[in-house]
């Protein structure tokens, strides 16, 4: 039996200027007992929308969302098995932490001693042992985020709802949270859906991720699939950098297929879905295109270009090449101490060249 | 570090400059009267007003009972008026809560233009003479006036009823001057509470009962405590009201003091009753504060 289910949810409403914003257009997901499920989109995709319509603060306007087969349409949202961490930690500053932590004990009114001891229990799954009586404006933003976790965990819900918690925490403090957060979610063994706009967040926690955008659903695939066989040209966007090549295939040899783009540029790809006629676009990470300043032992299918701009980003180079006819390709070379070839600059003239296996294909929407 | 000196003497300066006109105005108009109402209620009245310049702790026993001698005794009834006003008083303060609390979080859910005319209509009664609104209040209350009439005129009672001279009519008056006073504080409150605080209860498993006596409630209590302390001050002190629409019949302490001063010019016993109320509202406001304190120490207030 399905655990988390959403069929087909729709949800509208009316901006104040009296537009109609489809939040939630044909939205359909499958979440897995015990997976770590990332909800990632820009602003205002509707991600945080499909949050609040599981934690019950909204309800869709058509469609059913069911756990475990039954729907729970209706169902207010204290009564949903689910808890969230909100983004801003909504901790009650009137309580100390360790009353913040047994809040939902003690609105179900669990024995006093019972609840002392989980409280005690689900500080210790935090690391925040000893910090009971304390208040929550005297602890920093990641010890305040782990409180919010302690007071949803002590409750033992089915889905862990998470509504971008990191994206208040400094960047160091953000990627410490990050190996935290999947370590705890393998150990307490409870689904979480995670709230990010960070692709790079999504990528490093995620059992799975759903790409949403302008409310629909994207792809839906671990994140090594979403990154490497993004499933249209918006997946291929957001997440990560993509060098996009539109065209034709014209030719075939084995798996390999050579595409003729829009100015005539002939570049190849490997695959088995698509044959000669086909029209394609063509997804190139930057890390997979190398560059050389010279000639030597260069493939001949190789890209002439100019180098606009080189960014030194401390492990990485970032070259953004002028390759002709307006169009750019952005090149991501790994960082060689000491190398001469790097020695790049404004105005030099490169050849680029990949490995066609390297190279992902998805179908063009022909206009 | 000499310079931060500097910097830090100069700021004090600059305060002490900021505070100079505050300071001596109250020196000069709150300060000196109080010390001389203290004087005169230890003084001797005289025969035609004024005081005699003879130690006189007896006002005092007039009130309390204690201390006494031959020629003042004790009066039940100058206890009795302060529990009636104090009565009216706590009263109004429900009132005025009940109606301020529910349109101080209707109001902080408008948006723009509508919240500001709110806000607006609120402190509007502000702008007409307090006289006059009274005033209204007994051409509406008495037995030939608007509400008898009109609950005459459709058969519902045969006689007027009598809503003049009453406990019930001077608290009407009363939570009519003074319900902005109560809205404004718990307004500002209600304003401040964070609505993620309201779902994050919800979503721990608080029913909406739970959620307002758990979060809702403390979390605005500053406001509530803030406006009843200042409903509740004037409201016990107030004499206009009950002048107007409590006639004989309703008593309260504001106008004993005005009569022992102006009528009978007995001003050491008018002073004696002024500071003895003073000295209920300041203990009632220092308890109120250091509560205060320990929530600001939370970080709530």
């Amino acid at each position: 039996m399905s655990f988390l289910k959403i069929t087909s949810a729709h949800k509208a409403y009316r901006t104040p200027e009296g537009a109609m914003v489809h939040a939630l257009n044909d939205v359909s997901l499958d979440i897995r007992n015990n997976e770590f499920l990332t909800l990632l989109g820009p602003s205002g995709c509707g991600k945080t929308t499909l949050l609040k319509c599981i934690s019950g603060f909204e309800d869709i306007d058509s469609g059913e969302i069911s756990l475990e087969g039954k729907d729970l349409k209706g169902v207010p949202a204290h009564r949903r098995p689910f808890n969230t961490v909100f983004q801003n930690y909504a901790l009650f500053p009137h309580l100390n932490i360790a009353d913040n932590v047994g809040y939902g004990l003690d609105v179900a009114k669990v024995a006093r001693k019972q609840r002392d001891l989980r409280v005690e229990e689900a500080l210790e799954l935090v690391g925040l042992t000893g910090f009971g009586s304390r208040e929550p404006n005297q602890l920093s933003g990641g010890q305040q985020q782990r409180v919010a976790l302690a007071r949803s965990l002590i409750l033992r819900p089915r889905v862990l709802l998470l509504d971008e918690p990191l994206s208040a925490l400094d960047r160091k403090m953000r990627e410490n949270m990050q190996i935290e957060l999947k370590m705890l979610q393998d150990s307490v063994g409870i689904t979480f859906v995670f709230v990010t706009h960070d692709q790079e967040e999504a990528l490093a926690m995620s059992d799975r991720i759903a790409v949403i955008s302008d409310g629909k659903v994207q792809q839906v695939a671990s994140p090594t699939e979403v990154y490497d066989e993004p499933a249209n040209e918006f997946v291929a966007n957001f997440v990560g950098t993509s060098n996009i090549f539109t065209g034709r295939i014209f030719e075939k040899q084995g798996n390999i297929v050579t595409i003729e783009t829009a100015n005539q540029r002939k570049v190849q790809a490997e695959s088995d879905r698509f044959g000669v006629g086909d029209h394609v676009q063509l997804i190139l990470r930057p890390e997979h295109l190398k560059f050389t300043p010279g000639g030597n032992g260069v493939p001949d299918n190789c890209i002439e270009g100019v180098v606009e701009t080189c960014i030194f980003v401390g492990s990485d180079l970032h070259l953004h090449v002028d390759v002709g006819k307006g169009r750019k390709a952005v090149v991501h070379h790994r960082h060689d101490r000491g190398n001469a070839d790097e020695k790049i600059e404004a105005g030099s003239q490169v050849k680029l060249y990949y490995s066609p296996r390297a190279a992902h294909l998805i179908k063009a929407v022909v206009n | 570090m000499a310079g931060s000196g500097a910097i830090l003497a100069r700021k004090r300066r600059t305060l002490i400059l900021l505070l100079a006109p505050l300071t001596l105005m109250l020196s000069v108009f709150f300060l000196i009267p109080l010390s001389i109402m203290v004087i005169y209620s230890f003084l001797e009245p005289g025969l035609y007003g004024g005081v005699e310049w003879n130690w006189y702790p007896y006002n005092y026993g007039r009130i309390l009972g204690w201390p006494l001698n031959d020629f003042e005794t004790f009066e039940v009834i100058y206890l009795k008026i302060f529990l009636n006003s104090a009565q009216i008083a706590v009263m109004t303060v429900i009132v005025t809560f009940l109606l301020s609390y529910p349109a101080a979080f209707w109001v902080s859910r408008m948006t723009g233009a509508r919240k500001n005319l709110a806000l607006f209509l609120i402190t509007l009664p502000f702008f007409a003479n307090m006289l006059v609104r009274i005033y209204a209040w007994l051409l509406l209350l008495r037995p030939t006036g608007f509400f008898n009439t009109i609950l005459q005129s459709t058969g519902l009672i045969a006689e007027p009823l009598n809503l003049l001279f009453t406990n019930f009519s001077v608290i009407i008056g009363m939570v009519y001057i003074l319900t902005p006073f109560m809205f404004l504080p718990i307004y500002a409150s209600v304003e401040k509470l964070d609505y993620s605080l309201v779902r994050a209860s919800q979503d721990l498993g608080a029913n909406p009962i739970q959620t307002f006596r758990r979060v809702i409630l403390p979390l605005t209590a500053p406001g509530i405590i803030g406006g009843s302390v200042i409903v509740f001050i004037p409201a016990l002190g107030n004499f206009i009201v009950p002048a107007f629409l409590g006639g004989s019949k309703v008593q309260m302490t504001g106008n004993l003091i005005e009569r022992s001063f102006l009528q009978s010019r007995d001003w050491p016993f008018g002073a004696a009753l002024a500071l003895l109320i003073m000295a209920f509202v300041v203990i009632l406001v220092m308890f109120q504060i250091s509560r205060q304190n320990r929530a600001a120490e939370r970080g709530i207030a």
